[in-house]
Order: structure tokens, then sequence, then C-alpha cells
């Protein structure tokens, strides 16, 4: 009889959430398609669901694998350099339907090049991990500056700027890829694999110890953050139409950090909020955007002093995203059921 | 010139920044060997002694040898300040944590300086002027082999500081066993400002040697320097002194062949690929020691 | 170098019936630390279903012979059979895979999960969906959750903690946390369970209890046993064969009588006798 009761919240809760996300897709892009939202508001929004993403894919990272990686800009330039790089050259078919396929590509690009990496950096802990991963951060902006010469044709146009990028980044396409990110990485979460992840970032010898493969899961979490970093660049670069090696350096990466750690490293709905919060209130607060870097920095400290975990932070995902509450978490509801301890 | 002197010019240039990255990676490997902190911020403190020193001569119109003092003194005081501030607090927090906030910081200083200085660089005056010395057929810059005499003497003090003196077994003792040391009536407080206020005054010395060959202070030009620095650290090995030295030696030797090849482009790539290739084939670095985990 | 050559099955007390194959055989096993010889020729046989003791007095290398069997050190020397498997050459999941189970001396669990997920991550291999099918949420996963839920708490019920299922792990007292380790090792289905002083810091009650819940173990799930002790009574009380480890080397192998009335084995424990017994 429990196991009843508990799988029909259980669909119920799917039905809700793909009739709100439907409807929130289609509502959104007919809405912004009839120019109700103005062209700067529309820019905000399709950049806090680039940025999203951002901070979804580097949460998986830190939040799940317990690691500090700082060179996920880099990523996020492979995925905007091979979007770009596609769609300025090929042209069998219009740039709106090749996009998905540049997408694509920006986030396998990424996806092999952070597999590439994680060989060797995913041998280290903690400190040694943050800086081989910054590391490679800066080889990729370098190298994206200067391959150019190397090559002897012009591939990235290093710091004379990538140009005539079609602008084919909309709210449609955008919210699909932010909708699909949170999807993915919840469902993956939920799952034995996510438990062997969470696992492998507790206690990495006794998940060891318990027969899961600490190098397998570990590198697949971090192949799949980075494949997530390139779709948000690509997006970013059918978003702006101009690219740059120098947006995509060190700066970027602590950026997209404080995102997460603001957020609360492991929280998703942190991750969300926190996204959409740090790129609209610049917008908001124009007037002051010499200081938003330093009250970034300054709320970055002030947070690590009084709440390390973020604020949102936790380290179980058993709570957060709205999905979750919907879906009557099985571990919560077994919570209320396990009572409290002798 | 002939080949030879352009050879042993590359390498004097090389050791000059070599020296450099060597005094700051000292700053790094005694901060690590005490509190497992990767200093984030130490880089930066370089930059605030560039300001400092151009400061004193340039708005205060006062001689050099006061804006050197001033410098060292001004690093001091900020290395200090910051972990009394911020590192402090999270002695008991998780060492990710700790790392995060050490960035902020770095950041916060960065972009505190971009808003009271302005983004551009500031040309610094001459802090001294050595004139060069010839040995031989070879024409040797005077300020490399200053630099070069100051960072070796820095050095050698600094190690007699930790072999012999009360502190510097305190200092020995926290980075083996904080709760132990602390047992044996080692205030871990003094400790680690001592050794914070230590690493900064080198980073101080280097700051003003640094600008002795590159006269000019920018917002940003203590990240790249620190982060070199910090790769020179974990060449020689973190936690070891003679392993900074080493490492800053071959970081800035690395670099002078990269120019002297026209590869000068490739120069931080390289340095970071120096890197990877330490952390992959022997992460404790050249003196490095090793840390095992328990099971 | 190992010798696949098929033993006549013996437990560490050849005269205890085992069966087949034994589970767990090593064969001149030694690891050395730079200069430091820290276990050598370490030979040991257990059977099928056997109960067996390693005691020795401490830093003799017991949790060294541990971290050698599960791998967490790669030997310097020697072979480890389990079954009829060669571990040369496996890691620390892939010898859990083959089916040898273990709790440590300083118990790591999943301090942030519960107790109910604690077992499940045990339980990771005996769930059959993969990813894509997570990610599509398929039936077979909703299938695949709800048996291992249900297997984890039968599990947990055999030390009468299916109560605390929703309970942080980080959370629970001692006596509990140890108890706990030793289902998430059993969930791995393992031929072979390695307990690393499973008695630790318990009261003689709760040293009872447990006593009458390792034989229920392998009654239940018919696997072998060895666990490192220094509580002579559990050792003495339950442990069909017992092997005495001294700086690295085994001392003795015998019964509990046996290992009793050993003077070698008294000798490592209490130092040479000086003229007078003592009681």
């Amino acid at each position: 009889m429990n196991k009843n009761t508990r799988k029909i919240p259980v669909r119920f809760g799917y039905l809700i959430n793909t009739a709100l996300f439907a409807a929130l897709l289609l509502g959104g892009t007919k809405v912004i398609g009839s120019g109700a939202v103005s062209m700067y508001h529309t820019k905000v929004i399709l950049l806090c669901g680039i940025n999203i993403i951002l901070a979804l894919s580097l949460n998986l990272a830190t939040g799940f694998l317990g690691q500090l990686p700082l060179g996920h800009a880099g990523f996020m330039a492979l995925g905007a350099y091979s979007s770009a790089i596609f769609m300025r050259n090929v042209t069998i078919l219009p740039p709106e339907a090749l996009f998905p396929f540049g997408i694509l590509i920006g986030g396998l690009m990424a996806a092999f090049i952070g597999f590439l990496i994680g060989i060797p950096a995913l041998r280290l802990k903690g400190d040694y991990l943050a800086i081989i991963t910054l590391g490679f951060g800066e080889i990729i902006r370098v190298v994206l500056l200067n391959i150019d010469d190397v090559l002897g044709f012009k591939l990235t146009y290093g710091a004379a700027s990538l140009k005539n990028i079609p602008k084919t980044t909309n709210f449609f396409n955008t919210f699909l890829c932010v909708a699909i990110t949170c999807f993915v990485i919840y469902t993956y979460i939920k799952s034995r694999h996510g438990r062997a992840t969470l696992a492998v970032r507790d206690n990495e010898i006794a998940a060891e110890a318990c027969g899961i493969s600490t190098t397998y899961y570990k590198t697949l979490g971090f192949t799949v953050s980075a494949f997530f970093a390139g779709v948000a660049g690509a997006l970013y670069a059918g978003y702006l139409g101009v690219l740059s090696p120098s947006s995509f350096g060190f700066m970027k990466s602590i950026e997209i950090l404080v995102t997460v750690v603001l957020g609360g490293m492991g929280s998703m709905a942190g991750s969300v909020i926190s996204a959409t919060v740090l790129t609209a209130l610049p917008e908001v607060l124009r007037a002051f955007s010499e200081y938003r870097m330093i009250a970034y920095s300054l709320l970055l400290v002030i947070v690590m002093i009084f709440k390390p975990t973020g604020l949102m932070g936790n380290y179980d995902f058993s709570l957060s995203t709205l999905i979750g509450r919907f879906n009557g978490n099985a571990s919560k509801k077994f919570e209320k059921e396990g009572g409290k301890h002798e | 010139m002939s080949v030879f002197s352009t050879i042993v010019n590359q390498i004097m240039n090389g050791l000059q920044t070599g020296s450099v990255y060597a005094l700051i990676a000292l700053g790094y490997s005694m901060v690590y060997g005490i509190i497992l902190l990767l200093n984030f911020a130490h880089g930066d403190i370089i930059m605030v002694g560039a300001y400092t020193a151009w400061l004193f001569m340039v708005n205060f119109g006062q001689t050099p040898v006061l804006a050197v003092i001033a410098a060292v003194a001004a690093c001091t005081v900020l290395g200090v300040v910051i972990e009394k501030v911020a590192y402090t607090p999270l002695r008991q927090a998780p060492r990710l944590s700790l790392l995060i906030t050490a960035i902020g910081i770095s950041f916060l200083l960065e972009n505190l300086a971009q808003l009271v200085f302005g983004a551009g660089a500031r040309p610094v005056p001459r802090i001294f002027d050595m004139p060069s010395v010839s040995v031989g057929s070879v024409s040797l810059s005077g300020t490399a082999i200053v630099t070069l005499l100051v960072s070796v003497v820095a050095m050698i003090l600094l190690n007699l500081l930790i072999k012999k003196s009360k502190m510097g077994k305190a200092m020995r003792a926290v980075s083996e066993d904080t709760g132990t040391a602390q047992l044996m009536g080692i205030s871990l407080n003094k400790t680690i400002t001592f050794t914070f206020a230590v690493g900064s005054a080198l980073a101080g010395i280097g700051s003003v040697l640094y600008c002795a060959a590159y006269p000019q202070a920018s917002p940003t030009m203590g990240s790249m320097l620190g982060l070199k620095a910090f790769v020179a650290a974990v060449l020689g090995g973190i936690g070891s002194i003679p392993g900074a030295m080493i490492g800053g030696f071959c970081i800035g030797l690395a670099e002078a062949g990269a120019t002297a090849l026209g590869l000068s482009v490739w120069k931080d790539a390289m340095v970071f690929a120096i890197l990877i290739i330490v952390l992959i084939v022997k992460p404790t670095g050249i003196l490095g020691r090793n840390l095992q985990e328990k099971v | 170098m190992s010798n696949l050559v098929p033993v006549p099955s013996r437990g560490m007390v050849p005269e205890r019936d085992v069966k087949d194959r034994p589970v767990l055989e090593t064969i001149h096993l030694g690891i050395d630390f730079g200069g430091l010889v820290a276990v050598d020729e370490f030979n040991l046989v257990i059977g099928k279903t056997e109960i067996a003791g390693l005691i020795g007095p401490n830093g003799a290398g017991k949790t060294t012979v541990f971290n050698l069997l599960t791998k967490v050190y790669q030997p310097s020397r020697g072979t480890i059979l389990l079954g009829d498997k060669d571990t040369s050459g496996m890691n620390t999941s892939q010898v859990c895979r083959a089916g040898m189970a273990r709790t440590f001396q300083n118990i790591r669990l999943f301090r942030d999960m519960t107790v109910a997920e604690n077992v499940m991550v045990g339980l990771h291999h005996s769930i059959a969906y993969h990813t894509p099918t997570a990610i599509l949420r398929l039936p077979a996963y909703w299938r695949g959750e709800r048996n291992a839920r249900e297997k984890a708490m039968d599990m947990l019920s055999i030390f009468n903690m299916q109560d605390l299922g929703g309970v942080k792990a980080g959370a629970l007292p001692y006596g509990a946390q140890r108890r706990l380790e030793i289902v998430r090792a059993l969930a791995t289905n393992p031929s072979i369970l390695l307990l690393d002083e499973p008695a630790a810091g318990m009261n003689p009650t709760e040293t009872a209890e447990l006593m009458e819940n390792i034989v229920k173990i392998r009654d239940t799930y018919q696997i072998a046993i060895l666990l490192i002790e220094h509580d002579m009574k559990l050792v003495m009380g339950i442990c069909e064969g017992i092997a005495v480890l001294n700086y690295g080397k085994i001392i003795a192998k015998g019964t509990p009588d046996e290992i009793k009335s050993n003077t070698a084995v008294i000798e490592a424990y209490l130092g040479k006798k000086e003229g007078q017994e003592n009681a």
C-alpha cells in the first residue's frame, strides 16, 4: 500500500511539471516574439538563461565532486568557439535550423576536452585540482588567442575577435536548454549513479570499498559538467555574435564560481536563483556598475566567513528544486517515516 | 654583440625574473606549509607594494629609499590584516571555503585598485639605477645582479630564521602538527601571523625588485605574477623554502628561454604546461614532502 | 606471479569441513614501506563459511593486511586468490565487486547521506538500470529503486535498524554507526566480509549482541568472515580459526584453544615470563 501511495504523487507531479514547462516555453516565446518585452529585457533574460546553465554545470563539479575546478571558462570558450566556427562556415541549412547542431557540437567539443583534462586532473585533490584546472583554463585561452599563427590560416581570429556569428540564440532555444540541463542533472542525481557520485564526494575510500569506481564517476561528472558549459558557450556565441578569448579568462571562471558559491555548492535551486539575481541585478543597478565587481568579491568573502556552505548551501540534494518539491520527494517522505533516532 | 653575450644576458634576465618569482613563491610556500592554504591574494600584495612605491615617489615626492620601506611595510601590514580579518575566522571551516575566500580577497584587491587608480598602468619612477657591469666581453645588467643578490641574501636569512630562531622552530612545529604544537605552549595565532608577515614582507621586497625591472604598476599585475610564482612554488615543492627558490629560478629561466626562441606569446601557456607536467609526474615537486592519507 | 593450483579445501583449521575451494587464500603476501618490511610471508587460507580472527599486538600490521587484501596498498610481493580469481592488478573497487567487502577501523560512513542511502550505495551494483533509463525515468528505474529500498530495509532489520532509515548517518550514535557500516558492506554481496575492530568502543552487552549477529550473518548469507579484534572474549567466542600477527609476520595459527596456550602468542602480548607465573 505504501508503494502505491508513493507512486501516485510522483507521476502526478511529473504531469504538472510537463504542463508547466510547456506553458512557460510556448507562452514565453509568444510574449517575447510579439514585442511586448523590450529588446533590452529580452537580452537580460537570455543572459540569465546562459548563466543558469553555466552555474548548474559548475555546480555539478563543485557540489557533486566536492572539488573546485577553476578553469570552467575554458570549457565555455571551447563551446562558444566550436559552435561559432561551425555556424559561420556551414551553410547547407539556414542558421536557425543549424543552431541545434551548433549547440551540440559546442557541448561535445567541451566534453571531449574536459574528458582529456580529467585524466590527469582528477587524480589530484583539493588545492592541486583547483590549480591544475586553472592552468588548463589559461592554456585554452592562450591557444585560442594564438592558434591562427600556428595553423597558418584564420580560425579563431584571436584578439581581433571572431565576428559575424549568426545571432540565433532566442528565448525558445535558451529556455529549452535550461530545462534540459535541469532535467538531466536532476534525474541523474536522483538515481543510483547520483548516489554513487555523492558517495565518492563524501568518502572516496569508502566508496571504492563499496565497489564504486571513483575514477569512472569523477570523470563522468567532470565531462558532463564540461558538456553543459560548452552548451552555454554556444548559446553565448549566438547571443553576442562576436567572440574574443579575453572574455574567457580566469576572471570569468571566478564569476561563475561566485555564482555557484553564493547559491550554495550542491544546491540546484541555489544556482538557478543566484545566476538569475546576479545577472539581473547589475542591469537594474546600472548606475553602480563600477562597484559591481567590488560588491561581488566583498559578498563572496563575507558569505564564506559567515556561511561557508553558501547562501542556500546544503550538501543534500534531496531538497532544492521546484521539481523536487512537486515530486513529493521520496526520501523526504522516508525521513518522516524514519522518525527521530534513539 | 656575440651570441654568447646574448645567451648570458638572457640567462641574467631569467635569473632576475626568477628571483622575483622566488621571493613571492617563498611566501606561498610558507603559508601553505603552515595552514595548508593557497593564498591567492598573495600575488595581489605585490600590486599593492608597487602602488605604494608609486604613491610615495610620485604623489608624496619622497626618496626612493623611503618608498621602498613604505612598500615593504604596506605589504607586511596588508598581509597580516588579511590574515586576521578573512582567514582566522575560517580556521575550522572546510578548506574549500578558505580557498574561495582567498580568491575573493584577491578579486577585491584588484577591483579596489582599479577603482582608486584606474585600470591603466602607471609608470613607477626608477627605484634604483645600477650601471652595467662588464665581465670580460659580456655586459651584465646591474639591476639584475642586485636583484639576484638581494633574493639570495633574503633566502639565506629566511633559512637561518627557520632553522635557528625560536619563532622558526614554532613555525616548523605548527606546520607538522598544529594540535601538538599548541599543547607545547606555542601560540598558534602568533605563529601564523608571523608567517604571513614574513611572507608578505618578502613579497614587498619582490615588488620593489620587480618595479626596478618593469617600472609599471597596474591593478592586475599581481595576478599573473602571483600565479607564475605559485607554479614556481609547486615546481620546487610547496612547503619547502629552498624549493621555492629553485622553482622560481627554473620558471624565470624557462620564460627567458621561450622569449629567446621568439615564442614569448606562448610564455604563459608554457608556465602552466610546466605546472601540469609537475602535477602529473611528481605532485610534491622537486623538494616537497609527501602527505599520505591514513586508511 | 600466481600458481592457480586447485587446492584441496582447508580452512585455517584443517579439520574443519568447508567444501570446495577456500574463499580466500594468500600466498607469500608482503609489503614494504621504503626500508620497512611491514608485512611478510603472510600465508592464510579461509574456508567458504569460516569465521576467522586476526589478532596481534598494536602495530603488528593487521589493518595493513586488510589494506593489502582490499588493494588500498598494492602488495610488494605475493598472491591473493579470491575464490578462483587472482586479484593481482585489481584496484579496490574491482576487488569489492569480486566479492570482498570490508569495514574500517575509523568508521567511514557517508555521513551526509541517510542510513538507508548508505546501504543503497552498497547495493549499487545489484541495481540493474543504466544511466539513460534513469534520465528518462523508464519503469526499470522505478522498479530498481523500489527493490533497492526494500532490500536495504531488509538488511537493516538484521541489526534492528529499520526504523532509522531516514536518519543522517553522521547523527547516529557510535555503536549504530559501526553496525551500519557492517550492513553496508554486506549489501555489496560479498563472499567474504572483512571486519576491522567491529567491537571497538562497545560495552559487554553490545559486544555479546555483535557476536550473535556476526554468527547470524554467516549463517544467513553463508559467507566467510575475517575479523581483526582486540576483544578476546569475542575472538575466542566466535572464531573458528585464529591467526596471530606480530611485527608483520604470522607467529601462530590454529583453533582458539591452541592459540590460548601458544607460548609465542603469550610472549608477543605479555612479554617473556620472569620467574613466577602470573594468574
